[in-house]
């Protein structure tokens, strides 16, 4: 096939469809973004799988650039005249751009940030997809969905009313969740009066605009809908607390595949079909292993305000317990006795940055003959996986850090466990009191070890949820208060000043 | 294409996901959600398309901001999961 003819081809009534190498290289595109996913099932074998997704996008922009080249048409006969060199510049030019800000904003991110950063690059995706509809909207036949007189099919509306939704109820429910992480706006649930009727209103003016489109394509219908979720985005996200935002990561990021799969459908394109539905699975996939690590339902996170109320209910029991008190120096003698010691990081190690202090820890009582592992609980940070990362971070292997699942069992055989910036995750009152709002919650078993090493900021603080940790008045717990940085590096230093 | 084809690959590749995603290893879901935001951007392709037809010039401009967007995301998301996978070490022996 020749140049001229892939390029008419590309100008022919059904856009892409028609020419099969275009259709072959997208598909291959799919089946490489499949292994790209496929490579992440160990840490042995992911970077070859990021490295499939590179090649599969490279793939589906080089085609797309190859069969979409913009050309200049003669105003008479509307034939093709040559190629439009600005219009070329132009499109490579927003790819160096955005290449630019992309890279730069990957080298400089701290890894601590990375739940930031992806929610702000979902609100790019979500974006992207809301740009890409209306663009299909104003210049129907430049995609290939709509007849000579301008008329858009009618699966082709129901296809873009869907993508233009996702893709703005992605973009605006990311941006809240960007500034609820990033900290421009208060974590705490905020509660709108009557928001249940305000959000079920609105997902139904939603659902019935887009099936009226089908009748009628006036803008105003399109922009309504567009509106409106931008609207919804925000309301959906704004009630929902810090804690729960795990799930809200997690599902926005199906949302942004989701709204990649409708934009597929408009484009009859496969590489955005089966991309949307791969990272639409994921997506969905993680929210479910985020709320079952919280024992919630979907339906209860977005509800809002988790840890609003649970305060209040607690008041009524709250006499002073007598908890014991532990110097950084009682930590790395009682740790350095020690044959095993479990580490559970939470997210104020990450918002402490104490990770590097706690592996250098972690090397000084392996070197003393210490057995040194490491606990990470689902949601113990504020997006899947977070812990590992860091842990990553600070260059601990990956083959001493172990799932909760995996490492509940040796809480019982442990010397030590060493608690640092996790709370919930560690209450055993989501075991036994059925009154406790995280009760059904699974959790780590640090009770069961011999002693307790608790590093926490001060008594006074309760965890997200608002409620109290029994681990604190146990008598095998002892309490280092104070800021987890500094109270690592301390036992750090004991350490060093002991053994020699 | 029509729709019943374009359908019968989405429902099939949502069964690939499913079964491709729970075989991720947890430690690497901050990677899966990196990466997956970077493909999930090939929504790039309906961008270009945009940016190169002829005949609606805020069509085209649409287009050109969303290759700008997903150009960052494409770029951003690669990087910063390279950047994360090259931290994963095993234990030195």
């Amino acid at each position: 096939m020749d140049f001229q003819s892939i390029l008419s081809a590309a100008a022919g009534e059904h856009g892409l469809a028609v020419n099969p190498w275009a259709a072959v290289a997208y598909l291959v595109a799919g089946v490489l973004f499949i292994l790209s996913l496929r490579g992440l099932s160990s840490p042995a074998t992911a970077q070859s799988g990021n490295r499939f997704g590179m090649m599969g996008m490279t793939i589906a922009v080089v085609t797309t650039l190859v069969t979409h080249v913009p050309w200049k048409t003669s105003d008479a006969t509307n034939s093709y005249v040559g190629l439009d060199l600005v219009g070329i510049a132009e499109i490579l030019g927003a790819i160096a751009i955005g290449a630019v800000i992309g890279i730069v904003m990957a080298r400089r991110i701290a890894m601590t940030a990375m739940p930031q950063l992806v929610a702000a690059f979902h609100s790019l995706v979500g974006l992207a997809a809301v740009a890409v509809a209306a663009a299909a909207y104003l210049n129907p036949q430049a995609f290939g969905i709509a007849d000579a007189a301008g008329q858009i099919y009618t699966v082709s509306r129901i296809e873009m009313g869907l993508g233009i939704a996702i893709g703005a109820i992605t973009f605006s429910g990311s941006v809240i969740a960007f500034l609820k992480l990033n900290g421009n706006m208060s974590g705490a649930a905020i509660m709108l009066p009557g928001r249940h009727i305000i959000n079920l209103g609105t997902l139904a003016a939603i659902i019935g605009l887009v099936a009226y489109f089908t009748v009628d394509q006036s803008p105003w219908v399109f922009w309504t809908v567009t509106g409106l979720s931008f609207l919804i985005g925000f309301l959906l996200i704004i009630p929902i607390g810090g804690a729960d935002m795990p799930v809200v990561v997690s599902m926005l990021n199906s949302y942004s595949g989701w709204a990649a799969a409708a934009m597929g459908f408009t484009l009859g394109n496969t590489a955005m079909i089966i991309t949307g539905a791969l990272v639409g699975s994921s997506g969905a996939i993680l929210s479910y292993i985020m709320c079952r690590a919280m024992n919630r339902s979907f339906i209860s996170v977005f509800a809002g305000g988790f840890g609003a109320d649970a305060a209040a209910s607690d008041g009524g029991s709250k006499e002073q317990r007598p908890w014991k008190p532990g110097s950084a120096d009682d930590a790395a003698f009682l740790m350095s006795q020690a044959d095993t010691v479990i580490i559970v990081p939470g997210y104020g190690m990450a918002v402490a940055q104490a990770q590097h202090a706690l592996r250098e820890m972690g090397d000084l009582l392996k070197k003393e003959g210490v057995t040194v592992k490491y606990a990470i609980h689902p949601v113990a940070g504020r997006m899947p996986g977070h812990m590992n990362v860091l842990l990553a971070e600070a260059n601990v292997p990956y083959d001493e850090v172990f799932e909760l699942e995996d490492i509940n069992g040796e809480f019982a055989q442990a010397d030590v466990a060493f608690v640092i910036g996790a709370n919930d995750v560690t209450n055993p009152s989501a075991k036994t009191d059925k009154t406790s709002p995280i009760y059904g919650m699974p959790v780590l078993d640090v009770e069961k070890a011999k002693t307790v090493l608790f590093v926490k900021r001060s008594m006074g603080g309760v965890g997200y949820a608002g409620v109290d940790n029994d681990v604190f008045y146990m008598d095998q717990t002892m309490m280092l208060l104070g800021d987890a940085k500094k109270m690592t590096d301390d036992i750090v230093k004991a350490l060093n000043g002991s053994g020699h | 294409m029509d729709f019943i084809a374009i359908f019968s690959i989405f429902i099939l590749a949502c069964f690939v996901g499913y079964f491709v995603v729970w075989s991720v290893t947890p430690a690497l879901h901050t990677p899966l959600m990196s990466v997956t935001n970077a493909i999930s951007s090939v929504i790039i392709v309906g961008a270009l398309i945009a940016s190169a037809a002829a005949g609606s010039a805020s069509s085209k401009w649409l287009g050109l901001a969303a290759v700008v967007m997903a150009s960052i995301n494409i770029f951003g998301g690669f990087a910063v999961t390279a950047r994360m996978l090259a931290m994963y070490k095993k234990k030195e022996r």
